[in-house]
């Protein structure tokens, strides 16, 4: 693989590193804001990958100028996989909200965020 | 009723009892009532069928569809009405015994008793009536289910211990069983119960013998076949009508009537010889016949001595079947009467001195001869006739199996055969002398008339039986029919 | 009206939640009659579309009147139209026991239950209807977020054991899109029918088999297959004994169900479709096995139940992996009928649970006595479980074992037949217990626990009465529903 290809391939990379630096804080971070934070990373690595779907080379935005004007799609960048993510951020903000609640009882009923000492408690 | 629905009435008709005997538990006189008239009608039902099954005729009855290709499919072949002749004949007296000996002891949960007696009874039917593997199948699972509550009935942790030794070895055989049905089902789709057996040529030597392997595994558990056996003499803490008719006679019976259906109506005589199953079928058999009898001799629990006695005769069916000469078929299917009637009788007796005395083990039971003669002169008439004394039904079967063992060209089993009848006689005769010549002479006292006279009924039978053999029932009659079918089958008639 | 009923599945419960929600800020009492209705009209709905699929084929419904595969289609065949039957009346069942569970909760937060419980059911449903991969994922996503906030009702416990739900559940469905975006990489669609339109021919390609893969694994954690079970003992212990007898009868049913659509009708088996279902058998029948030995080991009930079902997750695996339409065919049944059982083993676990306040083993000492009606349907789910006849899983076991040996795939019946036994252990336990056990006297001034209230008894006999009748009558179910929702054979 030549440094072109690399280069060329990047978004794989960064899709792929962001994958596992989610995966490694939801795994191994023992504070469970944390671990939500890991998986925010997570679901952000599945954005940019499908955003990178939608990239052209030379490509303008999806905007027509007047609309009497032809589309021409191949000109345009993609705009299907901007609107997956949309919903895609919309659910992964619900996840977040639905986590912080549940974290935020965890807190209330055990007084620890910490993965470590809240499984001690649990399996008493 | 026409015929053909007949056969689902009598499994029917005593599943509705059991309803109605859980819903009559406040009334005890109203819920014996409902097992009665249940014993009755189903007798009737069965006892309707002889004439047109002994002429030939096919009665048949599927009434729902299980599976693609297979439903739920009952007929009234000769062996099949065989068993379930015996079985109802069987259950009217035993309810009477089961009454009695109830209620001299007081005991308790008599109404889950009676509900969970006739729903055996009731898959018991079904077994006998199943026309294909699959409807056998269910019944053999909801008769293990539905004898569970019975043989933990005293709930000591005896019995719970014997209860739970029952289903583990059960269940396992059951799966057996079960893996073995799917396989042949594949091998031979839609195919049903046949004389002479449906296997032939579906498959290879090896795995013709994996499946034998896996069958016998299945229906040896409940027929008592060694290794397979320990939970029959464990089993005895149930009370002693259930021991009587269901360990004597139904649960047992219906693995060795599995066996034979087996043997006769999957495989096929031909099939066995082929793959040389019937050599190592009538060994496990002998060595079952044998050990069971010498094991009975160490035996003080007059129902636990009964019981290795029931593990060594059923063996005798078992040992028919693998020989499957036509009269060794025959013997064996009519073992299952002469055994039943006879070892019922046994059990009886064992019930009825238990009510009266609270003896159950045989160096106490000197002088009872002389309180209870009718009993034990029932006893020592059942004891002959298992030992193969001539005049008495044992004879006939083994009779037959021992001519069958010589036409099949295994004469060397006639010998496990004689050596059988001695060791009968060598663990029986001494619980009749014992009774009647040892201990102090009292004045006869029976044991009330609802023990004593079942007792009397069925070994008046087994004598009956001896001397004809065809007597009301035409049992002779069948099973030698069926036994011919198997062995040569013709179109005629078969399906 | 029936052209509209594939939208009317979904929309009556989502558009319910939002009425419930407000209506339960004045009224809790209105608010639970209105959500009772709205899933009874729901599961109408379903059965409506169901019959239809069935006499007619499929519905077709496209959302906004765009058509596909530019808009998003929904599409009721007879198998989306079973599953969305079980799926509602499942709804309606457990919302009717969950009557006094609700009870002890604030007016307030009664119309909040409520709501919740419908989004769930709309999420669960759009899963089943969707024809379009990515409105799969939001469906999925809405259905666990529902799930991740009832199943936290229970206690301290339980939102621990949500939490760790939710992070493995999200991560899931998170691999899932990344499956589905690299379908949508190679094939441009992301409707169902059009993905497998296009697809043959790409087999090879390396992003095929990634989307493969990601797909199972992602599906594969929402519906517990062993190894990656974890998050599910917890969660079924602690929650509410009403949100887990949906739970567990539905949500991992149709994960089940989302993947056989996936590998089965939008790929056809292509490529490595078909190379992924002998390893899904081998992990199948770990899971079988595992599930089973694990649930020996535990003395609560409902944690026992849990593993089961962990178990009984393979079995339909199983059916799955041998592929053949006899095994789809028991696999499916098996769906049914391993729903409706468990779902009653719940519901009487969590009415003792209710009475007794009891779930561990030593608790359940003579409870029969008292709760003759309810251990009476937990002892008959209990030989469905084992595969006892004439009960549903003997039959939609015996599917399995005949598919197994006709696919030359022997081992796996043996797997079954010992899973059976296991089964038949830990099951006998909890009734040994209950029938035979010494009930504990009760502490002085109380009475003894008595039978469950009505309202937690209906639905657990009915579901008892469904176990047995199903296994009766299996052979309708196969022949009107099930021999209509197979995968049409496809060549690969």
């Amino acid at each position: 693989m030549t440094a072109a290809d690399a280069i060329a391939h990047g978004h794989y990379w960064l899709t792929a590193a962001l994958l596992l630096i989610g995966l490694y804080a939801m795994l191994a971070a023992p504070n469970l804001i944390r671990k939500l934070m890991g998986m925010n990373v997570f679901m952000t690595a599945v954005i940019v990958f499908f955003i990178t779907l939608g990239a052209k080379t030379g490509s303008s935005p999806p905007v027509l100028p007047d609309h009497h004007a032809q589309a021409q799609a191949a000109a345009y960048s993609n705009p299907l996989p901007h609107t997956l993510m949309l919903t895609a951020i919309v659910v992964g903000v619900a996840m977040t909200g639905v986590a912080l609640a549940l974290i935020i009882r965890i807190q209330q009923r055990f007084g620890t965020l910490d993965e470590r000492e809240l499984l001690r408690r649990l399996r008493e | 009723m026409p015929l053909p629905d007949r056969l689902p009435a009598a499994i029917l008709v005593s599943l509705a009892a059991a309803l109605l005997i859980a819903l009559s538990g406040r009334r005890p006189n109203v819920r014996e009532s409902w097992t009665f008239a249940a014993a009755a009608i189903k007798l009737l039902l069965v006892v309707s069928l002889v004439p047109a099954v002994a002429r030939g005729e096919v009665v048949e009855s599927s009434p729902l569809a299980l599976l693609p290709g297979i439903d739920l499919h009952f007929r009234a072949d000769p062996f099949g009405l065989l068993f379930a002749l015996v079985a109802s004949t069987l259950w009217l007296v035993t309810s009477v015994f089961s009454v009695g000996y109830m209620r001299a002891g007081g005991y308790a949960r008599q109404t889950s008793y009676f509900a969970w007696f006739a729903v055996c009874l009731s898959a018991t039917m079904g077994i006998a009536f199943a026309a294909n593997l699959v409807t056998f199948f269910i019944f053999y699972e909801i008769l293990t289910i539905a004898t569970y509550p019975l043989v933990i009935h005293f709930r000591t942790d005896e019995a719970k211990r014997a209860g739970r030794q029952y289903l583990a070895y059960t269940l396992v055989a059951g799966q057996a069983l079960l893996l073995a049905i799917a396989a042949v089902h594949v091998l031979a789709p839609g195919a049903e119960f046949q004389p002479g057996g449906f296997l032939a040529g579906r498959a290879g030597t090896p795995v013709l013998a994996v499946l034998f392997a896996l069958f016998i595994i299945g229906v040896g558990v409940k027929a008592g076949i060694m290794p397979l056996h320990g939970w029959l003499p464990a089993a005895m803490v149930a009370p002693t009508p259930v021991s009587a008719l269901l360990h004597a006679v139904a649960v047992v019976k219906a693995g060795a009537f599995g066996c034979v259906r087996i043997v006769g109506f999957v495989f096929g005589v031909d099939v066995l010889r082929a793959i040389g199953a019937d050599v190592a079928l009538a060994i496990a058999a002998s060595i079952t016949i044998v050990l069971a009898s010498i094991r009975a001799l160490g035996e003080g629990h007059l129902k636990r001595r009964l019981a290795y006695s029931t593990i060594g005769q059923l063996s005798y069916i078992v040992l028919g079947a693998a020989l499957g000469s036509a009269a060794a078929l025959a013997g064996a299917m009519f073992h299952i009467a002469a055994h039943g009637a006879m070892k019922i009788t046994m059990f009886f007796c064992a019930g009825a001195i238990y009510a009266k005395t609270h003896l159950e083990q045989i160096e106490d039971l000197g002088g009872i001869g002389r309180r209870m003669p009718v009993t034990m002169g029932a006893f020592a008439v059942c004891a002959l006739g298992l030992a193969g004394t001539p005049l008495l039904a044992g004879f006939i079967s083994k009779w037959n199996i021992g001519l069958g063992a010589y036409q099949a060209g295994h004469p060397a089993f006639i010998a496990v055969l004689l050596a059988s009848g001695l060791l009968n006689f060598a663990y029986f005769m001494p619980i009749v002398r014992t009774a009647f010549l040892d201990g102090e002479g009292t004045k006869p006292d029976e044991a009330g008339i609802a023990l004593a006279l079942p007792l009397a009924l069925t070994s008046a039978a087994a004598i009956l039986l001896g001397i004809f053999p065809d007597a009301g029932l035409n049992l002779y009659h069948l099973a030698w029919e069926a036994a011919r079918q198997v062995v040569s089958p013709d179109t005629r008639g078969v399906l | 009206m029936t052209a509209h009923l594939p939208i009317l599945i979904v929309v009556l419960p989502l558009a319910g939640a939002a009425a419930v929600a407000l209506l339960g800020l004045r009224a809790g009492r209105a608010a639970r009659g209105l959500a009772l209705a709205i899933l009874a009209a729901s599961a109408a709905c379903a059965a409506a579309a169901l019959a239809a699929a069935v006499r007619t084929g499929p519905l077709r419904y496209f959302l906004g009147g765009w058509a596909p595969p530019w808009g998003i289609e929904y599409v009721v065949d007879p198998l989306a139209g079973g599953m969305a039957t079980l799926v509602a009346v499942f709804a309606l069942a457990a919302a009717v026991y969950a009557g006094p569970f609700v009870e002890r909760l604030r007016p307030r937060d009664a119309g909040a239950f409520h709501a919740v419980y419908l989004l769930l059911t709309a999420g669960l449903l759009g899963i089943v209807v969707t024809g379009d991969l990515f409105n799969l994922y939001v469906f999925l996503e809405i259905s666990s977020l529902a799930a991740y906030g009832l199943l936290a009702l229970g206690g301290g416990r339980s939102v621990l054991a949500s939490f760790r739900y939710l992070l493995l559940g999200t991560a899931a469905g998170t691999l899932y899109l990344l499956g589905v975006g690299c379908l949508y990489a190679v094939t441009g669609t992301l409707n169902m029918a059009d993905v497998g339109a296009r697809l043959p021919g790409q087999f090879d390609s390396p992003a095929v088999t990634m989307a493969i893969v990601l797909i199972v694994v992602g599906l594969a954690v929402k519906m517990a297959l062993f190894p990656l079970h974890g998050w599910l003992p917890d969660v079924y212990t602690y929650a509410p004994a009403p949100v887990t007898a949906f739970v567990a009868g539905v949500m991992t049913k149709v994960s089940a169900y989302a993947l056989l659509r996936v590998l089965f009708f939008v790929l056809g088996l292509g490529g490595a479709a078909s190379d992924v279902l002998p390893v899904l058998g081998w992990v199948a029948s770990a899971a079988a096995l595992a599930g089973s030995v694990m649930a020996l080991a535990q003395t609560d009930v409902r944690r026992i139940l849990a593993y089961s079902s962990v178990g009984q997750m393979g079995y339909i695996v199983l059916g799955f992996a041998i592929g053949t339409p006899l095994a789809l065919t028991g696999a499916l049944l098996h769906v049914l009928n391993h729903a409706v059982m468990k779902a009653c083993l719940f519901l009487s676990a969590g009415t003792v649970l209710y009475r007794t306040g009891e779930s561990q083993l030593h608790g359940y000492e003579g409870v029969a006595r008292h709760m003759p009606l309810t251990l009476g349907a937990f002892a008959i789910a209990a030989a469905s479980l084992v595969g006892l006849p004439p009960t549903g899983g003997f039959f939609s076991k015996w599917y399995l074992l005949t598919a197994a040996f006709d696919a030359g795939r022997w081992p796996f019946a043996v797997v079954l037949a010992v899973s059976s036994l296991l089964s038949a252990v830990y099951m006998f336990r909890v009734i040994e217990r209950a029938y035979l056990g010494e009930a504990p006297e009760p502490a002085p001034g109380t009475a003894p626990p008595g039978e469950a209230p009505a309202g937690m008894l209906a639905p657990t006999l009915a579901l008892a009465a469904v176990v047995l009748l199903l296994g009766i009558f299996n052979e309708q179910v196969v022949s009107h529903v099930i021999a209509f929702a197979l995968p049409p054979a496809r060549g690969h």
